[in-house]
């Protein structure tokens, strides 16, 4: 277990190493130059001559390389161009709209997505299951530009029940998690009705009904235990990408979290913030599907102790 | 004999609605009676399993029971609740299953699954659910039962698994214990240790057991009563004993026929024509005359009623009925005649395939840079002749290492050492072009034959394939008149080739694997187990067609198999293997009738013998067949060998000549 462990740390690791080093040459793949992009046309010489020496792009590149991931490891990702803060204080800064937002909606996703895909299964043919993977497909098929508005439009402006858009207080997040919940859920029940009438179909399902046990214990103890295995791996993956910040939902909301700033910057041709941006989503998604791996071998005892048939 | 616990009649289960429904119980009655063991005996399909299911009312979604009755005790369980018949289910009638593999929840500890029906069955918490769990794995011959409890599935054997299984149906105590082919998955030699738990529980709890399986040997040890099923009904009924003296109905009296054994060597095996009808339609006969060498006009036209023919004893067929006189009844003669032709014996021929010293090894490999850190030594120094003419059989259990044998000389993997000559070529060496070419002189036939073909080609198609690949058999149209041919030769009709394989039964796809090798035209074929996933009947149909066809085209066999009969029918010379060696080889007749090495002849001790107390004594093998990757030290089989010396322990035993041809390697021969 502490080899696997060891194992699954050391790669995260190389990952991490590779990442850091996109985002380094992200400023070197801008077309052109990138000074004159992030200035425009119009700047003085002298100006871009001086946003050459703050960026160090005079140095050779092997040396800023190391310089930027030396920064990176003591927290340092360098100055936003547009308004001179630390990149790492802008982040530090947005993170936790971001968590909170990505903690929200991954609730209103589990809230929905079980019972719905339990539902489906254990009602399989039946108008529920027709119903619950119907809603599955609507969710899917709308974009999040699309529900938010359509969100805000209802409860907002028609009932006044919720805030349009910002941050401020709990009632604000409703909406924000909605939006991104359901489509997240849409694919997740899906992935929960099919894995159950999978497992569901197996010869330890028989066994268990032949102790006479009653058919919730069957499906909670024995089914589902076994059916949230691959659902664990979707959820991780979908956790990895609220967590880099849902780039449109947030635009939507005005969420101001890290795809709100990542939009910004873009805007803003502010570079380091962008590569600020991008490393924490890297980042996000790594030590997300760290996590995963921990909790599948929890759950999963033929990874955690390994060999087996 | 005791009183009556279970008696049910007239039991008809459907699958499915309307007229196209399956009913594969089909007007089923019986009785169990206390503490007895009562088998009942069918081939797939037959209706056995869903019989089972249906006293529990475990059936599949789309089934239901559509009448009769079941009565535990006086109480008929078809008319109880759901809720009632929950309180039946692992608590007075348990039941075992064939997949111990998958028969267990993965995720939970063994001790937890044994637990839950104790916790709901019989009301036990806390240290005295714990002590009563332990208590269960040890009565099933777990070792270590206190250490097992916390384990998972995944961490136990075959063997150990089906012991849980027959734990957790023993933590109810039931009156009555349904045991699904318990066996059929496990070696032999496991299986004659599952078999002798069974009957010493049964003794012990006085339980009475409901023995469903396919294999005459198993029923002959464990059974006090038998009924046979077929196409969803019983057609014969009877005392153990009696029934293996003498089976009445004619479908039993061919079961016995086609059983391969070695008296039966010289001539072709009986077989029992086409296959099981479908059980999705009327019948207005009796279902078994299409098959029937003894049917008549009247078995057609009306379906035959039972007949008793002595206390608890009775037959489903016209023959038996005393008002009724059969037109022609002719006693099945044996058809001794058309005795295969004996092949000449080559003497001083070459062998065609010469193995020595055989090696094929798996790297172990861990950690972040995929270090070697041993390797599992599937097949070891395995040395084999194999004349033309010939089949030499390679018998042994799970995990031996028999299959990677096979594969090793055909280098389908490439042996990590030793040389394998082919007709004076060393395989071993060949590489690219020169290998494939060569590829079409030795070819194999798989156990599973339906997966072993591409399910999207038609069957022309895969016949053809072959002759494709290396370049043979002349232009398109001379390849079809072959593959023709080919089909006929192996009694299917030319017009198949436009069908795809899963339109045919199980023995009809063996027999398109067959032609598919024939049609290269090879000197040798490796058949691993090709006969252990079909029914007895099937299976005769197959071993008559490899002999014919050895008679006629001269082929060489080597014969993959754990079925003991089978290689007393087919083989002329055997070599049994053990953790990648082999420890002794002979003569058909030397290895089987006077084998020497102790592991031949613990194997042989447990196959179970279709007679009845034949008062043979039953060598029992302890535990399991260590793992390939770290073999014991010395010989490796001293662990579970019930004669080892401390020698044994040392070093591995040199080879031993018993006879020109009969060698092994053990300690305890001179």
């Amino acid at each position: 277990m502490r080899a696997w462990l060891l194992t699954r740390l050391l790669s995260a690791a190389w990952v991490v190493l590779g990442v850091a080093s996109l985002v380094f040459l992200l400023i070197h793949l801008v077309p052109g130059d990138p000074v004159e992009m992030m200035l425009g046309e119009s700047a003085a010489a002298a100006d871009r001559q001086a946003l050459r020496e703050t960026l160090g792009l005079e140095r050779p590149l092997l040396a800023q390389w190391l310089g930027f991931l030396g920064g990176a490891l003591r927290g340092d990702l360098g100055q936003s161009l547009y308004n001179q803060q630390p990149v790492t204080a802008l982040l530090l800064e947005h993170l936790p709209a971001t968590v909170e937002l990505a903690a929200a909606a991954l609730l209103v996703t589990l809230l929905v997505a079980l019972p719905l895909g339990v539902l489906a299964a254990l009602r399989r043919g039946s108008g529920w299951d027709t119903g619950a993977m119907g809603f599955s497909l609507l969710g899917v098929s709308i974009p999040n530009f699309w529900l938010g508005p359509l969100l805000v439009l209802l409860f907002s402006l028609w009932l006044g029940w919720l805030p349009v858009s910002g941050r401020d207080g709990i009632a604000s997040v409703i909406l924000p998690a909605l939006t991104l919940g359901t489509g997240l859920a849409a694919v997740l029940s899906r992935m929960v009705r099919s894995s159950l009438l999978e497992v569901l179909g197996e010869d330890f399902i028989r066994t268990a009904r032949a102790k006479g046990l009653a058919p919730l214990t069957v499906t909670l103890r024995h089914g589902l235990g076994n059916a949230l295995l691959p659902v664990l791996t979707l959820l991780g993956l979908q956790l990895g990408a609220l967590l880099g910040g849902a780039v449109v939902t947030e635009t939507v909301f005005n969420w101001p979290g890290i795809g709100l700033l990542t939009i910004e910057a873009i805007q803003r041709r502010d570079y380091p913030v962008v590569q600020g941006c991008v490393l924490l989503i890297a980042l996000g998604y790594v030590a997300v599907n760290l996590l995963t791996d921990l909790l599948y071998a929890r759950a999963d005892p033929r990874v955690r102790l390994g060999g087996g048939a | 004999m005791g009183e009556k616990l279970l008696e049910v009649f007239d039991l008809r289960t459907r699958i499915g609605r309307g007229p196209r429904a399956v009913r594969p119980v089909d007007g089923v009655s019986f009785h169990i009676r206390r503490g007895e063991t009562f088998a009942l005996l069918g081939e797939s399909g037959c209706g056995k399993s869903m019989t089972a299911l249906s006293l529990l009312r475990l059936l599949p979604p789309a089934g239901r029971i559509a009448g009769g009755r079941v009565e535990l005790d006086g109480e008929n369980l078809l008319a109880l609740t759901e809720r009632g018949m929950r309180s039946v289910r692992g608590n007075r009638i348990a039941m075992i299953f064939q997949e111990p593999m998958t028969s267990l929840n993965p995720v939970m500890t063994i001790g937890s699954q044994i637990g839950e029906v104790l916790e709901l069955h019989k009301g036990l918490r806390g240290d005295a659910l714990r002590e009563k769990t332990v208590e269960l794995l040890d009565a099933v011959g777990i070792p270590d039962a206190a250490r097992r409890h916390g384990e998972y599935p995944h961490q136990l054997s075959g063997g150990m698994k089906q012991r849980v299984m027959i734990a957790i149906a023993l933590a109810g105590e039931p009156d009555l214990l349904i045991a699904d082919e318990p066996t059929t998955a496990l070696d032999v030699t496991i299986q004659a240790q599952v078999l002798d738990l069974l009957r010493d529980l049964q003794k012990r709890y006085g339980m009475a057991v409901l023995l469903i399986t396919h294999d005459l040997g198993v029923v002959a040890q464990m059974a006090d009563r038998v009924a046979v099923m077929y196409a969803g009904q019983i057609v014969e009924q009877a005392p153990a004993r009696r029934f293996f003296d003498t089976p009445q109905h004619p479908y039993s009296r061919r079961l016995f026929q086609a059983l391969p054994d070695s008296s039966k060597r010289d001539r072709p095996l009986t077989v029992i024509p086409g296959s099981v009808p479908p059980l999705d339609r009327d019948f207005t006969g009796c279902r078994f005359a299409e098959r029937c060498d003894r049917a008549w006009l009247h078995c057609r036209t009306q379906a035959p009623g039972w007949f008793d023919t002595g206390a608890d004893a009775g037959v489903l067929c016209h023959l038996f009925d005393p008002g009724l006189v059969p037109e022609t009844a002719p006693e099945a003669t044996q058809e001794a005649g058309a005795a295969s032709p004996e092949a000449p014996a080559e003497s001083g021929s070459q062998p065609l395939l010469v193995v020595d010293g055989l090696q094929v090894h798996f790297p172990i490999q861990r950690g972040l840079f995929k270090r070697t850190v041993g390797h599992v030594k599937a097949v070891d120094g395995v040395s084999l002749d194999i004349p033309t003419r010939r089949t030499v059989a390679l018998v042994g259990e799970s995990g031996c290492g028999k299959t990677t044998v096979g594969k090793g000389i055909l280098q389908l993997i490439r042996p990590t050492g030793g040389s394998v000559r082919f007709d004076g070529d060393e395989l071993t060496r060949l590489r690219g072009e020169r290998l494939r070419k060569r590829r079409a002189d030795f070819q194999i036939i798989f156990q599973d034959p339906f997966s072993s073909m591409n399910p999207r080609m038609q069957v022309g198609d895969i016949i053809e394939e072959g002759m494709v690949a290396q370049r043979i058999g002349g232009d398109r149209a001379q390849r079809r008149a072959r593959v023709e041919a080919l089909l006929q030769q192996v009694g299917l009709r030319p017009e198949h080739a436009g069908r795809y394989p899963h339109e045919f039964s199980g023995g009809q796809r063996q027999r398109i694997c067959i032609a598919r090798t024939l049609a290269v035209n090879p000197k040798l074929i490796v058949c691993d187990e090709p006969t252990s996933a079909l029914d007895v009947s099937v299976q005769a149909q197959i071993l008559n067609l490899l002999k014919d066809l050895q008679a006629s085209l001269g082929l060489a066999y080597l014969f993959i198999t754990h079925d003991i009969s089978v290689v007393a029918y087919l083989a002329d010379r055997v070599a049994v293997m053990y953790l990648g060696r082999i420890v002794e080889e002979g003569s058909v007749d030397e290895v089987l009738e006077d084998a020497r090495h102790p592991y031949t002849q613990a194997l042989l001790s447990a196959v179970p013998d279709i007679e009845p107390d034949s008062g043979r004594a039953i060598i029992r093998l302890q535990g399991d067949m260590p793992s390939p990757a770290n073999p014991p030290a010395g010989c490796h089989f001293h662990p579970r060998c019930p004669k080892a010396r401390d020698e044994c322990r040392r070093a591995y035993p040199p080879e031993t000549a018993l006879s020109p041809t009969h060698k092994a390697r053990c300690f305890l021969l001179p």
